[in-house]
Formats: structure tokens, C-alpha cells, sequence
């Protein structure tokens, strides 16, 4: 029973992961309907960034502040440089340009701070709360990180102008034309706030799996899930969405199958679900009309 | 007056000029042809060999492309029907010694009845959802292959190691030489049918229902069975090509089918031209080779040159390299002046 | 600097290459030589998913660039291309074509990896192309009998492995082990050493077994369920970023074993330093080589040598990744085994002078480590020595063990 509860609290704790690399997703949905496969590698180098800085004697909070701002400035600078000019291109050839992206930030980053694992520090203190021995405080400060992230997004879509001029242009940029938006800043505005989002989301991660270049490769995949599973126009879900995921592939590799094979049953748990409710778990149903 | 007879005359001369045209057309691929059969009598056994890979790739490419660029589904995940076929190929080979070329159909049929199979549930998901649910495929390939109830089969960790064909009736040719004759045959077989499968009928349909789901039902198409058949062929393209290559390389290994080799085969699609024939010909050379030029020019990152490389080729031909060839045909001086 | 210690090996060199080679006024040359140059061959995967082991061919790269400043090995100078092969077999043997059939390499030197060098293995002895010194540790790369051109360098995995298992079965007969390893050839070689090495005790001592893969974000789970196997023996067969893993939600979860770590992990800059050197204490491991982020070797003149060599040659990659201190070593061998080879370089005698090395001591090797070789032994190094941390370094344990 003790080894259950941990291996759940475990996996909540790697299920924050993936809950802040699904919200940086569904960012960068809401803002273009496009899912960015680059988006892991983006934050894994805005990480490294914050590396540098703190590296160069800048406190935490401060490198933490100025690595989202230069995020958040990279990220439309990618987007009016890289991808502005895909606009008119399939959507396809919109997804080989992330992973020519993807590609790039990973062999770049390998090359300017090598491969070798680097600790990244942490802001909370080292001591577990209460003296427990299941969760760091670092892994619960992660999880407070990712909600806050989480109510912010939600206040910003909901009840400010520019979220709600940014999800019309996603939604019909011909209309939002029309009603005076500048479709084409919304989306720069949409990848400047997926960078900024992955940004936090890579310095939450870099402490608990470590920095390194493939530290967001395999983490991809996972928040990718999270984010369907609980409903990629769902912010709200898509944070829930990465706390079964973690739950999940924990109990699935601890009791039931071993760990060789638990990420590949994990998935086929989940696009099980998908295929029985293909909007996620927590999705808007879409009603197509003919 | 002339409005009735102008279209009939613009009629008959477009079809005596679409009937030269393919005249003109067949005489190019017979040359194509010709030239394709003597390349490995011209080049070192070393380059014959890379292009043995390249025609492998080509056909698991036009799999992809039938899926993908025809029907519309995307598909990160072909590099696990690879897999399948190049490990049907090996296990048979060297556990139940069937000759080289008997491993290719069974590599097939396998795949055929795999990707039937995964379409079913896949014709729920679209989109992103595809993309997943193939992407997860894609990362549980290596798993697999290495699970240890299979490991009597694969050779687990270890992989299988082919030995390589000799060429059949004491040819006085080279072992490479062979394979890439060999290979050559099966890819133009595999074209021929692909282009008449998806000139026909079928094609026509694949493509409606990419195109307009709801319009292709209401004419009668079977969406569901078209789209999981789609799938299951597509899937017989790769796996027919897993095999080529396996016995081309001459081992099989987990690490030889990771999610790059799958979304390579993407990145090949998309620049080599969706919903091309000829695409998956410039998409296989793609990813055959500028992987090695990116090497050639930087070791410190060749990764970051093979990505500006791809981004170059996006920007430069968002159509792939068939719709720029394509467009640039139809830009020729004599074009022009004809239609005008 | 670099020089001083260059010259007293390369002194017993030529002493040895004398006495190894009788017909030395004679030249052969194989392919790749000539006057001038020797040509060598190398995959590595500078792109992909293992591109952090790629520091191995930079490395070795940034040798031989010394060596060739140095003057080169008898006059030739070293023309070293290494290709990129992204870790994938295919592109591996594709690439080992090109460098066999197009550039004519006199011999393709450590390759890197399991998966790549199982992928060239039959190709390589087919054509009678020395495979030297391959740089993955499985066992099958000192098979004389089938493969006269293969020749591994490093101990084997299992080798290492049996070494924890005596131990065990030394000083902690009734024993719990719990074993962590990574799920591939190089994982499940050390596992089977081990179980090799404790023999019919394995089925009673191992009492748990979790794998990961290299891609997985954590192995927290996988630490949380050794724990409460209840094991206080616990085998961790990870590469660095999972042993720092391992180590410091093992000691945050109060789990306490004697925790027997593989050498591949046990840097101190790379892997217990991100752990947190106060959760490492007492971790047991294996080495022979100088673990350059281990303060205890910084005033040795063999670390002085690296380091300048670093500094000059190979300022692209961290010095606290061990495969540059491994890669540098090697290098070293295979220039002994080129300069035995005298004036008479071709293949064969590679692969003869290569099974001809005599109590040859390579710098940032351990003390008491020496490389030995025979026409019946591809095994150049087979000694290890076990150590222990204590907070701070490595404190070396017993005495040099192997054969």
C-alpha cells in the first residue's frame, strides 16, 4: 500500500512534466492549430540559457525573469523569421520546418554546452515538507508552478481582449480580419507565449531529469499525450491530462506489465481512450457541419 | 460560329498533343530505365550499394505517400512497418533458410494485414490525433523489437545478422551489383502498380475522401474500408522496402528502426512532393544522401545543417521538389508558346 | 610540456618496434599508405540521439592532430576521417563502405558502439580490414578463432560485472540485490555477467530487476519499486544522467543499499557531482582508468599531459566526460601498435602488432593497468580495481584484480 501511494505521488511528480510541456502545446494550439514538434527543444534551450545566466552569477529569479523575456522574444522572432513565411505552405510542409527546427536547437545546443549532464538549481529548498520521503519539495513546487502557469493562461483567454482576439484569429482569421485584428501579431504573440511557457516548463524540468540536449526528446512524447488526452483546446484538461499520463505509466510499469514494456502500454491505454473519445477526456466535442 | 468549332479543334489538339506527350513521356522513362539498369556497372560497388538503399527507401516512401499525400492521414510512425518487413525478412532467412527473394512477399502480406489492422482504430482519429496515436507506434517499435517473450524470434538486443545473396545462374556480377538489380526490379514493379492503382478508380476515391469525406460517402464510397485498406497497402509498400533493405544492410538491429527513421520517412514525403509518384524517388535520394553531405560539412553539429537544409528545401519548394519540378515544366519557353 | 612525456614511451617505442619488426629497411604498404600518410577510418554519431558519445571521435580526432604536430608516427602523418552514423546500423555499414571501398582506409579504428560494430563485424573480417580497437565494451569482440579483425579495447562489460559479483559474494554472501540497467546489449551484458559471476546463488540474491530506456524522462518509478523489494544490495547499470538520477531519489526516498555502480556512470563531474556528492558517499564502483573531475589525480603528469592537451587540442569538449580521458587512451595504443608496425604497413601486420602488445603502459590508465595482447588474447585491457567514494573522490579498494 506504502509502495503504491509512492509510486502514485511519484508519478504525479514526473505527471507535472509532462503537464507544463502539454500546456506550452496547447499554447501554441490555441494560437496557430498547429502542434509544434520543436516546442521540447525550444524549452531545453531557453533552459540552457537560464544556465548560462545564473552560471554567469545572476540570481535565480532574475535569470528565471530575463530567460522568459528573451523566450518570449525568440519565439516571435522564430515565428516571424522561420515560420511566416509557411503561411501559405501545407500544413505538412509547416511540420517538416519544425523538425527541421527541433533538429537544429538539438545539435546546437549539443555543440555550444556539450552533452554532458549538468545540474540545473532549484528555488525551493532542498528539505522535503514535513520531512516526508515521497515527493521533493522541488517536485511539489514544480506542480504549484505549473497550475499557476495553468490559472494565468486561463485568466489571459478568458478574460482579456488580446486572449480572446488571439483564439478568433486561430479560430477564423478572415472574421477577425474583418473585426480589426492583426492575425498575423496574434500568431507571433501565440509562439512568443509557447516559448515563454516552455521556457518555464524546461526550468521546472532541468532539476529533476537534469540538463542535457535530449532532456526534452523523450518528454515530448508524453506531454504530446497529455495534452490529447485531456483535450488539446482544454488547458485546464491538458494539465490533468499529464497527471494520468505520469500516474499511469507508473502503476502500468510498478504492477501490471514491468517496466520493459510500459510506455508502450501506457500509449495504447491512451489512444484506447482516444479513439472512444476522440476530443480528450476533458475536449470541446467538435460538431462538424456539412 | 467559331465558339462551337474553337473547343472541338482545342479538344483534338490537346489530345494530339497529350498523346505525343505520352509518347515522349515513355520514351523518357525507357531511357530513365536503361539508365537506372547500367548505373551499377558505371558506379563502385559502395555507391550501388547506397543506391540499393535509396530504391528501398523510395518504395517504402510511395507507401507513405499513398497514405499520407493521397488519403491524407498522416503517419509518424512507417519506420515500425519497416521494421516488420526487414525483420520477416531476416528471421526467415536465417532461421527457417528461405531464399532472399520468397521473404519479400511474406514481408508484404505481414505488413498488409499490420497496417490493415492499426487503420481500423486509426480511422477514429485525425489529424493530431493520427499523428499520436502513429508517433507512439513509431516509439514503441525498439521496445518491441527488444521484448524479451520475442527475443527467441529477433535476437533481442543483438539483432540478426543476414548473410548477403550471391547472384542467382552464376551472373558475372558482383553481390551489390545483384541486390541493386534486383531491388530495381521490385521498386518499378512496385511503381507500376502504385500508378495504376492510384489512377484508377481506387485512386480516384482515395483521393475524394482526403479531399471531401462526407461528398465521397455520399457517392458511395466505403470511407472506412477504403481508408484502413489504404493503410493496410501502404503499410505492404514499407514493409516490402524493410525487407529490401535489411538484406541490402545485412543486419537487423533495434537501434536500425528508432523514431528517426520514421519521421526521415516524413521529412522524405513532404520534400520529395506529397501525392507524387516521382516524389518518393526525390524524397528517397533526400534522405539518402544530404544526411551525408550535412556530415561532410560540419561535424560539430551536422544535425543543424541537415535542419537548415530542410527548412531551405520547405521554403524553396513547399510543394516538394515534384511540385517545383512540376511548376517549373510548365513555365518551359515551348509550353508557353504552344497553349498560346 | 606535452612533449616531456612523450618522449620516454616513445623511447621504449622504437625499441620495441625494433625488436618487433626484423625486416624494418623493407616497405609494405597496404592500402591508405604511403610515404607520407597513413590513412585511418572511424564511424561515430555525431548527430542522433548518442551524440554525447560522439566526444570520442573529436577527441581521438584532436589526438591524432597532436600527434601529426608532433611529426607524426614514423614520418607518415595521420589522415583520421570519421563519419557520422547518427548511432544507426544501416548508415554505420553504408559509411564503413565508403571509407573501406572509396577511401581506402589502411583500417577503420574504434567505431562506436554495439549495434554499429555487430552491424560491420562479418563485412569487415570478410574484406580482412582491421576492426581495432572498437569502442563498446560487449564480449564478443575478442573472438580470435572467428574474427582475426576484430579487437576490442576496454574491459568487457561482463568482465566488470563478475567483478561486483565476487565481491558480493566476498562480503555480503546473503545479500538482497536489486539491479537497474538500461534496456540494451550494453545493459543486458553487465546484467548477465553479473548473474554469471554469482552463479547458482543468482535466483536466490537478485530479488528485484527494473529496466529503463535511454529516452525515458526519469527512473523514479523504477527506484521507488527496487526499494521496496526490500533489497540492500542495489546494481545500477545506467549512464550518467540516470545514474545522477538514481542516486539522489534513491538516498531522498531513505533507500540505503550498498549501492554498486558501473564504471560507464561513475564519473565524478558527470554524474555524482549533478547527484550531489552527499548522497554518493559510499558508493561502490570499478575503474582503470584516472577519473579526471577526481581531485586525487590532479597533481599526476599524466592529468597535467591530458590537460594540456585538452587546452590545446580539444577545447570543444568538457573535460568532466570521461570518453575524452578513454578516447585519448586509446588513441595512444593504437599509435603503439603503428609505430611497431615500422615500415611494414599493411593490414596484416596491423592486426599481428596489434596482437603483439607487452606490458604496454598508456597514460591516464590506472597504475598496475597494462595492456597485454597474443594472437589468442583480443582483449587489451582485462584489469580493474575496485573503488569506493567517500564524499569527495575515489579511494581505490584492494589491489588491481583481473587477469
Amino acid at each position: 500500500m506504502n509502495a503504491l501511494l509512492h509510486q502514485i505521488l511519484s508519478g504525479l511528480a514526473t505527471g507535472g512534466i509532462y503537464a507544463s510541456v502539454a500546456l506550452a502545446l496547447v499554447m501554441i494550439h490555441q494560437a496557430t492549430h498547429l502542434v509544434n514538434f520543436a516546442q521540447g527543444e525550444m524549452a531545453m534551450f531557453s533552459t540552457y540559457i537560464a544556465w548560462a545566466l545564473i552560471e554567469g552569477g545572476m540570481p535565480y529569479w532574475d535569470a528565471f525573469a530575463l530567460t522568459i523575456l528573451i523566450s518570449f522574444l525568440g519565439g516571435i522572432v522564430i515565428e516571424r523569421v522561420v515560420i511566416r513565411p509557411m503561411a501559405n505552405a501545407p500544413v505538412l510542409a509547416s511540420v517538416i520546418v519544425f523538425i527541421g527546427l527541433l533538429v537544429i536547437l538539438n545539435s546546437v545546443a549539443g555543440w555550444i554546452f556539450t552533452y554532458t549532464v549538468k545540474s540545473f538549481p532549484s528555488p525551493f529548498p532542498a528539505e522535503p515538507l514535513w520531512n516526508n520521503s515521497y515527493i521533493s519539495t522541488h517536485e511539489l513546487g514544480a506542480i504549484g508552478v505549473t497550475l499557476v502557469v495553468l490559472a494565468l493562461l486561463f485568466i489571459f483567454f478568458r478574460f482579456t481582449l488580446l486572449g480572446l482576439a488571439m483564439r478568433a484569429a486561430a479560430e477564423n482569421p478572415v472574421s477577425s480580419r474583418l473585426v480589426g485584428i492583426r492575425v498575423g501579431w496574434m500568431l507571433a504573440l501565440g509562439w512568443g507565449l509557447a516559448a515563454a511557457i516552455g521556457a518555464v516548463a524546461g526550468m521546472m524540468v532541468a532539476p529533476i531529469v537534469f540538463l542535457d540536449p535530449n532532456m526534452m526528446s523523450g518528454i515530448l512524447l508524453y506531454g504530446f499525450a497529455a495534452a490529447l488526452l485531456g483535450g488539446i483546446d482544454n488547458p485546464a484538461g491538458a494539465v490533468l491530462g499529464g497527471f494520468i499520463v505520469g500516474v499511469l505509466e507508473n502503476v502500468v510499469g510498478a504492477y501490471l506489465i514491468g517496466t520493459e514494456l510500459k510506455l508502450t502500454v501506457a500509449l495504447v491505454v491512451i489512444v484506447g481512450v482516444l479513439t472512444l473519445k476522440p476530443s480528450g477526456l476533458f475536449g470541446r466535442v467538435l460538431v462538424s457541419r456539412v | 460560329m467559331s465558339a462551337t468549332s474553337e473547343p472541338g479543334r482545342a479538344i483534338a489538339a490537346a489530345g494530339e498533343a497529350g498523346a505525343a506527350r505520352r509518347a515522349w513521356r515513355g520514351a523518357g522513362l525507357a531511357l530513365l530505365l536503361l539508365a537506372a539498369v547500367l548505373l551499377p556497372f558505371l558506379v563502385s560497388s559502395y555507391h550501388a550499394f547506397q543506391l540499393t538503399l535509396a530504391l528501398a527507401y523510395a518504395i517504402a516512401l510511395l507507401g507513405l505517400n499513398m497514405l499520407t499525400g493521397y488519403n491524407g492521414q498522416i503517419s509518424l510512425g512507417h519506420g515500425a512497418f519497416y521494421a516488420i518487413g526487414a525483420y520477416i525478412a531476416a528471421i526467415l532467412m536465417t532461421q527457417f533458410d528461405w531464399p532472399y527473394w520468397a521473404t519479400i512477399p511474406v514481408a508484404g502480406l505481414v505488413c498488409l494485414v499490420a497496417g490493415f489492422l492499426f487503420g481500423l482504430p486509426a480511422l477514429r482519429l485525425e489529424g493530431l490525433y493520427l499523428a499520436l496515436a502513429t508517433f507512439a507506434l513509431a516509439v514503441a517499435t525498439p521496445q518491441l523489437l527488444k521484448y524479451k517473450h520475442l527475443e527467441d524470434w529477433t535476437g533481442g538486443v543483438q539483432g540478426i545478422v543476414i548473410t548477403k545473396p550471391d547472384p542467382p545462374f552464376g551472373l558475372p556480377i558482383s553481390q551489390d551489383q545483384w541486390l541493386y538489380l534486383f531491388t530495381l526490379a521490385v521498386a518499378v514493379l512496385m511503381f507500376v502498380l502504385a500508378h495504376n492503382l492510384l489512377r484508377g478508380r481506387i485512386g480516384r476515391a482515395i483521393v475524394a475522401i482526403r479531399d471531401h469525406p462526407v461528398a465521397a460517402e455520399t457517392m458511395g464510397i466505403d470511407n472506412a474500408i477504403y481508408k484502413s485498406l489504404t493503410f493496410g497497402v501502404s503499410a505492404l509498400y514499407t514493409g516490402v522496402a524493410g525487407a529490401l533493405g535489411a538484406i541490402a544492410v545485412q543486419f537487423v538491429a533495434p537501434d536500425s528502426f528508432n523514431v528517426f527513421l520514421s519521421i526521415s520517412f516524413l521529412v522524405g514525403v513532404v520534400v520529395g512532393g506529397l501525392a507524387s509518384i516521382s516524389g518518393a524517388v526525390y524524397g528517397a535520394l533526400f534522405i539518402q544522401f544530404v544526411p551525408n553531405i550535412a556530415d561532410d560539412i560540419s561535424k560539430a553539429a551536422p544535425w543543424a545543417i541537415y535542419g537548415v537544409f530542410l527548412i531551405a528545401c520547405m521554403y524553396l519548394m513547399p510543394r516538394g521538389v515534384a511540385g517545383f519540378v512540376q511548376s517549373a515544366a510548365a513555365r518551359l519557353p515551348w509550353r508557353e508558346t504552344k497553349k498560346g | 610540456m606535452t612533449k616531456r612525456w612523450y618522449r620516454a614511451p616513445a623511447a621504449a617505442l622504437v625499441i620495441a618496434a625494433v625488436a618487433a619488426t626484423p625486416a624494418l629497411a623493407q616497405k609494405k604498404y597496404g592500402p591508405g599508405v604511403t610515404d607520407t600518410e597513413i590513412k585511418i577510418g572511424q564511424t561515430n554519431p555525431y548527430s542522433g540521439n548518442a551524440s554525447s558519445y560522439a566526444s570520442n571521435g573529436r577527441t581521438e580526432a584532436a589526438y591524432f592532430r597532436m600527434i601529426n604536430d608532433q611529426g607524426g608516427i614514423n614520418g607518415r602523418k595521420i589522415n583520421f576521417i570519421s563519419l557520422d552514423d547518427g548511432y544507426s546500423p544501416p548508415k554505420t555499414v553504408e559509411q564503413i563502405r565508403k571509407l573501406v571501398e572509396q577511401e581506402n582506409v589502411l583500417l577503420v579504428y574504434a567505431p562506436l558502439g554495439t549495434p554499429p560494430n555487430t552491424a560491420i563485424h562479418q563485412y569487415m573480417n570478410a574484406k580482412k580490414v582491421p576492426q581495432l580497437f572498437v569502442a563498446t565494451g560487449a564480449t564478443k569482440w575478442g573472438d580470435p578463432k572467428h574474427f582475426p579483425w576484430t579487437m576490442g579495447w576496454q574491459p568487457s562489460y561482463q568482465t566488470e560485472a563478475r567483478i561486483y559479483a565476487k565481491y558480493l559474494l566476498e562480503s555480503k554472501p546473503d545479500a538482497k540485490v536489486a539491479i537497474l540497467y538500461q534496456n540494451d546489449d550494453y545493459g543486458k551484458d553487465y546484467v548477465k555477467g553479473f548473474k554469471d559471476g554469482l552463479g547458482d546463488k543468482a535466483a536466490k540474491m537478485i530479488v528485484a530487476e527494473a529496466s529503463y530506456e535511454s529516452t525515458d524522462p526519469t527512473v523514479d518509478s523504477q527506484i521507488v519499486t527496487l526499494k521496496s523489494s526490500g533489497a540492500d544490495v542495489f546494481f545500477d547499470v545506467t549512464i550518467p544522467k540516470f545514474a545522477a538520477q538514481a542516486i539522489r531519489k534513491a538516498y531522498d526516498i531513505g533507500w540505503h543499499p550498498l549501492h554498486l555502480l558501473n564504471n560507464v556512470a561513475n564519473s565524478v563531474g558527470a554524474a555524482l557531482k549533478p547527484a550531489g556528492l552527499e548522497k554518493a558517499v559510499g558508493i561502490i564502483s570499478t575503474t582503470y582508468y584516472k577519473d579526471p573531475s577526481d581531485a586525487q589525480w590532479h597533481g599526476d603528469q599524466d592529468y597535467k599531459d591530458w590537460v594540456a592537451f585538452m587546452q590545446k587540442y580539444n577545447k570543444d569538449s568538457d573535460p568532466a566526460d570521461n570518453n575524452t580521458v578513454l578516447a585519448y587512451a586509446r588513441a595512444f595504443t593504437l599509435v603503439q601498435v603503428l609505430k611497431q608496425c615500422g615500415d611494414d604497413l599493411t593490414r596484416e601486420n596491423v592486426m599481428k602488432q596489434a596482437a603483439n602488445l607487452k606490458d604496454l603502459r598508456v597514460p591516464m590508465l590506472l597504475p598496475g593497468i597494462l595492456i597485454n595482447t597474443s594472437p589468442t588474447d583480443f582483449f587489451p585491457i582485462e584489469q580493474m580495481q575496485l573503488e569506493k567514494f567517500d564524499g569527495k573522490a575515489w579511494v581505490l579498494i584492494g589491489k588491481v584484480l583481473g587477469s
